[in-house]
């Protein structure tokens, strides 16, 4: 197996922008990020903001339309589309820092040590995480009830429970980092450069740092582009149960939750449920479209038939 | 004093891990080999796939661990070393590669690659020397100094051999290990690549241990040469001793494989059955015998020891007769 070079990431990227879905899927996660952030300044609603207009079809004063409680639902995507990008994104940089130390040590280490630790993932990969997730979120909450009971300030117990949903997430992804990781770090330390690097004196860092880390870096940027949607559709599915963020809060998840618990026979509020969702729908198809351009454009493989 | 001694050196890789990291074999890569490099002189090493040489040559640089034995280096037993004493150590000895792609990072663009030496040991004080120097080391191996920050694809694979070769010189070594650095390479590019070694052997008064296996080429540039079969020196001599009287039937198996460019030759070949044991449960007594077109009953039960057969000529064969004729070159006493 051969490892890309630098004039190849060049290639790389004319492979990248020959790929149409992912290029206007990338301009498509660009623009949604801009909007998100920016987006609240130009518009004049707050998402959390409560108005006498209940369940309000869309129409020009509200877009998106309003829900129970008269809040804005444009808002209220866009924030919750923030929530969501944000928890993916860092929960993808989690997995990274566990998965990438992980798999390096394990890789480059090799011998018993690499066997012990490589076997701990693969237990850890044979848990359910979803439920490992659930039960450490709602332990977590519990804890951060009890604290609250003993006078800690509602703005810190949200942020304490933000920062376990991002650390949970994190924590059960990282696996499939961590056995990418080694598995390149293996072969790349057998390779005769580093063999070579070794002869001339250099230490360990050294080599981790100017040639190990370097020729990891297209891998673990392409897999980092595909964890960043499976973490948003994990935290989506646990806002759905209850269990991410909380209200009055919002992400895309909840925000489905919510339109999903106003579903009854007599009225659908069609516009609860179908925007949020489809934003979701559509970062979700658009994030893995990019992932799987970047991965096309920076695969080892791809790389050698252009030689 | 010779620049490097090597004493019994051998080299064991585990093999068949159990399931708990019980090893229930050894593969015996490199077995109690003894080797002695002078001064800016070239040492060959020859042998097939797979007999360890290699292998020898990086526990030499102790790029991999010998498991027994000592290696002299100018008074000093390096298998001794180890941190700070072995990284300032390994600046007097490198290593060429026979892969010319793997051997340079594909990330690394080739002034880096050759100044990589020049920053772990802090060799330059600034850029400007550092860059000085790295052009200097290009210049000397016959690059162009201008494409220091090119990246090694955009290079020949003749270049690519060129630069492995200025990145060894950085460090000014005594001894550098070729480990077959020019089989990856077109014939014609070979003999240029041999030649800028000659070339800096004579200005720099640098050893070599020429690892190949083609005779021809180590004869031609070999002061001694020395023969390996399964992880064991079976036949030492100087380049041309050897080369025209092997003693040994594995060196006169593989002198008469070489091919010559004559349709009348009348040489006689021997061709050898079967395969390389398995260095792992080597044959007992000689390990060529399965293979040897003349083994004796004694070869099968025990092992012949190398030993000094005239001067400066070793081998290991019960078949050596007192007269040092061998059944495949009764001759050999006409010298």
């Amino acid at each position: 197996m051969r490892v890309f070079s630098l004039g190849s990431e060049k290639r790389a990227w004319d492979r990248f922008r020959a790929n149409r879905a992912a290029v206007v899927s990338a301009w498509f996660v660009v623009l949604l990020a801009l909007l998100t952030f920016f987006g609240p300044f130009a518009w004049p609603y707050e998402p959390n903001a409560i108005s006498d207009l209940q369940f309000a079809a869309p129409s020009l004063s509200h877009w998106l339309g309003t829900d129970v409680h008269g809040r804005d639902m444009l808002a209220r995507v866009l924030y919750g589309t923030r929530i969501s990008l944000t928890v993916g994104a860092v929960g993808a940089g989690v997995s990274l820092v566990i998965g990438a130390l992980w798999g390096a040590v394990a890789g480059y280490v090799g011998g018993r040590t690499d066997g012990i630790m490589m076997r701990i993932v693969d237990i850890l990969y044979s848990l359910p995480s979803i439920i490992f997730v659930i039960v450490l979120i709602t332990a977590l909450n519990g804890l951060v009830e009890r604290w609250q009971a003993m006078g800690l300030s509602a703005e810190s117990a949200k942020t304490i429970q933000l920062i376990g949903l991002f650390g949970g997430l994190g924590l059960v992804s990282w696996l499939t980092m961590a056995r990418i990781v080694r598995g390149q770090v293996l072969s790349l330390r057998n390779q005769p450069f580093v063999e070579a690097s070794r002869a001339l004196g250099a230490g360990h860092l050294h080599i981790l740092r100017r040639h190990i880390l370097p020729n990891v870096a297209g891998v673990v940027i392409v897999y980092l582009a595909l964890t960043v949607p499976a973490v948003v559709l994990y935290e989506s599915f646990l806002s759905y149960l209850g269990l991410g963020i909380q209200p009055p809060q919002a992400s895309l998840g909840s925000l489905i939750a919510e339109g999903a618990s106003q579903i009854n026979p007599i009225r659908t509020y069609w516009w609860l449920i179908v925007f949020p969702a489809c934003t979701l729908a559509g970062t979700l198809l658009a994030l893995n479209f990019v992932g799987d351009g970047l991965r096309d454009a920076l695969s080892p493989r791809s790389g050698q038939n252009k030689g | 004093m010779s620049l490097l001694e090597v004493r019994q050196l051998s080299v064991r890789f585990p093999v068949r891990r159990g399931l708990f990291g019980g090893v229930r074999a050894w593969l015996r890569a490199v077995d109690r080999v003894d080797l002695e490099i002078q001064t800016g002189e070239t040492v060959g090493l020859v042998g097939e796939s797979g007999c360890g040489k290699s292998t020898l040559g990086r526990a030499i640089l102790r790029l991999i661990e010998p498991a027994d034995g000592q290696i002299i280096w100018k008074d000093t037993d390096i298998t001794t070393l180890s941190g700070r004493e072995l990284r300032q150590w390994r600046r007097q000895a490198q290593i060429i590669f026979q892969d010319p792609i793997n051997s340079l990072d594909p990330r690394q663009t080739v002034g880096d690659a050759i100044g990589e030496a020049l920053d772990v040991h802090k060799l330059a004080p600034n850029r400007r020397e550092r860059q000085d120097r790295i052009a200097a080391l290009m210049e000397s191996v016959g690059l162009d100094p201008s494409r220091a920050s090119d990246y090694p694809h955009e290079f020949s694979g003749g270049q690519r051999q060129r630069i492995g070769i200025a990145r060894a010189l950085a460090v000014q070594p005594d001894l550098i290990v070729c480990d077959e650095p020019v089989s990856a390479l077109d014939v014609s590019i070979q003999a240029q690549i041999v030649n800028l070694l000659l070339d800096l052997q004579r200005t720099r008064g640098i050893a070599y241990l020429f690892i190949a296996h083609d005779l021809a080429l180590v004869e031609h540039i070999s002061r001694r040469v020395l023969v390996m079969y399964l992880g064991r020196v079976v036949e030492s001599a100087d380049a041309t001793e050897l080369l025209h009287h092997p003693l040994h039937p594995y060196t006169q198996a593989l002198i008469s494989a070489v091919p010559v460019l004559d349709p009348d030759s009348r040489r006689k070949r021997i061709i050898l059955g079967g395969e390389v044991p398995s260095p792992i449960n080597p044959p007992p007594g000689c390990a060529f015998h399965p293979r040897c077109p003349w083994a004796e009953p004694k070869c099968k039960s025990i092992a012949p020891a190398l030993r000094e057969v005239k001067q400066g000529h070793k081998a290991a064969c019960h078949l050596i007769t007192a007269d040092n004729s061998t059944p495949g070159n009764p001759t050999a006493t006409n010298t």
